[in-house]
């Protein structure tokens, strides 16, 4: 089923806004830079900034034709938005923020109450002031407050860049929940790629107002390292594979990899369950042959599917059995060990550097 | 107190209780203009909100004389349609009140309304709330503070107001004395100074009380919420 198909186009301040794109269940990710019209895009789903022209439609319903001349207001188009600056209602209390789209927007209580405060943790706060919420805590509620007003799709801008690490930290766990548990479509719009990595299913990249790629988050994101391969810190690979045993006493996973089995710190993970890993490139080395004597246990053989010298460092696009990982060396060291296309190389990966996300279900298409 | 002085405080608290009750929602109408709306005669009618605080009082009630008088267009206007008189009546004390505490009225409402971020009521929308839901239960509560700071300001305008009354409607014992006049009228009087300290303490208490009963109103209206 198509979660939503818009295709609208419009202005957002000094530029145009032209973007089509679909999309299946599960989570969407708008990437692009400040100022690529993600939020602006948002709003026009929302209904809360007027496009030119266009059509937006969500689960079947359409609320933006300008062929036809529908144009539903706001509050009919059953949508859930989360905002960056969460905008909790500062005169009532976290209850009657979260169930504002109850008692003031007459929306259905399709889902339980107490369901949505248990998935958000929300028990003990319920009858607290915004005013006295930490920042996570707050974005908590706004997410509540959203899935609370029976949406059919949850538009989501950017409700992490508000806080800080160890906040994020603490959000992204439940989010990941709202993808897994509630089933409802989810549009997110972020500059980050790890956000993006850990919870999107499907991406579309922005850039001044268009859609410049989209696919399935693996192959987007890739595609994203290398093109944006100056940027050091945010190069980084998508990789799926499934857990097939857990050692409780070292706290590690050993997760099957189409090329290989690798073995990670982790816990809550247990056999059987598809897990997404982020692999940074700079975490990645590279050896011509197996190591012993290493404290890096995580071997991989891989083809070499491409190598890419960017003045003293060497991006080398390796292929894991159809998966895709990326590494960053020094093109000295690229150099010395005669990597070229076509050849066979060994991936080193520190197992603590990986970060290791659970996932419901496969979203891994082909490459 | 002597019988003259209660109905002195009770036509002072009648004249600017009625004069405010009628004062806030026009008030409020145009705070929201002067806060929310861009339009064509927007600065024309913020200068016309704010010139009684700034004319002469008695040019404000020499103004309402002509206008509300007997002989006023509008005065003649209100009689005919809804027989209701300004002239030398404590109805014209509450009138020259309610104009003179107007731009006291409009200018907190405005500041609060102003403060408002647009993005609640963009947020309630998104909740199924209609702009008319959304007025009632986000704007409004939350430019209670501010109504409530216009309304006491603008009450105690009105309770002392001096110069445009007694322009307008004159010095008439039980119909438009209010306390100020009152005061006014007996200093005028040879042996009255001692009369007129018992009026000015009055008005002190009542001053005071007035305070205490809006202080514990707003802390009632805004602290108590969630």
């Amino acid at each position: 089923m198509t979660a939503f198909d818009i295709d609208i186009k419009g202005r957002a301040g000094s530029f145009a806004i032209d973007a089509a794109f679909r999309a299946e269940l599960g989570v969407t990710a708008i990437f692009g830079a400040s100022g690529a019209g993600k939020s602006t895009l948002l709003k026009m789903i929302a209904g809360t900034a007027r496009p030119s022209s266009g059509r937006i439609v969500v689960a079947g319903k359409t609320l933006y034709d300008s062929v036809s001349g529908i144009d539903l207001p706001p509050e009919r188009r059953g949508i859930g938005f989360v905002f960056q600056d969460a905008r909790l209602f500062p005169h009532l209390s976290v209850r009657k923020n979260l169930t504002y789209a109850r008692w003031a927007g007459r929306r259905p209580a399709s889902r339980p109450f107490g369901e949505v405060v248990s998935l958000l943790g929300l028990e003990n706060r319920l009858d607290s002031d915004p005013a006295t919420l930490s920042g996570g805590e707050r974005q908590r509620v706004a997410i509540g407050r959203a899935l609370l007003a029976d949406p059919s799709l949850l538009l989501m801008d950017e409700p992490l860049s508000s806080l800080d690490k160890a906040r994020r930290r603490e959000i992204l766990p439940y989010l990941e929940a709202i993808r897994t548990e509630t089933g409802i479509p989810v549009l997110y719009v972020s500059h980050e790629t790890a956000e993006i990595a850990r919870l999107a299913d499907t991406v579309v990249v922005l850039e001044d107002g268009r859609v410049i790629d989209s696919g399935p988050a693996a192959t987007v994101l890739a595609r994203l390292s290398l093109a944006t391969g100056g940027d050091t810190e945010e190069a980084a690979t998508l990789i799926e594979g499934r857990v097939t045993a857990v050692d409780p006493a070292y706290q590690t996973a050993t997760v099957a990899l189409d090329g290989g089995s690798i073995e990670l710190t982790g816990t809550g993970f247990n056999a059987g369950t598809i897990v997404r890993l982020r692999v940074r490139a700079t975490d990645v080395a590279i050896a011509t042959q197996p190591h012993d004597g290493l404290s890096i246990r995580n071997q991989l053989s891989c083809r070499i599917d491409e190598l890419r010298r960017e003045g003293a460092h060497a991006m080398v696009v390796l292929d894991l059995g159809g998966q895709r990982l990326i590494a960053r060396i020094t093109a000295k060291s690229a150099d010395a060990l005669e990597l070229a296309p076509g050849g066979r190389a060994i991936a080193l990966l520190k197992a603590v550097s990986v970060e290791m996300a659970r996932v419901e279900q496969s979203t891994r298409r082909p490459l | 107190m002597s019988e003259a002085e209660i109905s002195i405080i009770l036509l002072s608290a009648k004249v600017a209780f009625v004069a405010i009750a009628c004062a806030l929602l026009p008030a409020f109408a145009i705070a929201w203009l002067l806060a929310r709306k861009r339009f064509a005669g927007r600065g024309l009618l913020q200068a016309l909100v704010t010139l009684p605080l700034v004319l002469p009082p008695v040019a404000t009630g020499y103004g309402l004389l002509i206008l509300f008088g007997t002989k006023g267009p509008l005065g003649r206007f209100f009689d005919s349609l809804f027989g209701l008189e300004f002239a030398f009546r404590w109805t014209g004390a509450a009138l020259a009140a309610g104009v003179m505490a107007f731009p006291l009225l409009v200018r907190p409402i405005r500041l609060s309304l102003e403060a408002i971020d647009q993005g609640y009521a963009e947020a309630a929308r998104t909740l199924g709330a209609s702009r008319l839901v959304v007025f009632l239960t986000v704007t409004l509560p939350l430019a209670l503070p501010g109504i409530i700071a216009g309304a006491v300001l603008g009450f105690a305008k009105a309770l002392g107001e001096f110069g445009a009354t007694i322009t307008f409607v004159s010095n008439i014992p039980g119909q438009t004395q209010t306390l100020s006049l009152a005061i006014y009228a007996l200093l005028q009087t040879p042996s009255g100074d001692a009369a007129a300290m018992r009026l000015i303490l009055l008005a002190i208490a009542l001053a005071l009380l007035a305070i205490i009963a809006s202080e514990l109103l707003a802390r009632k209206l805004t602290r108590d919420r969630p």
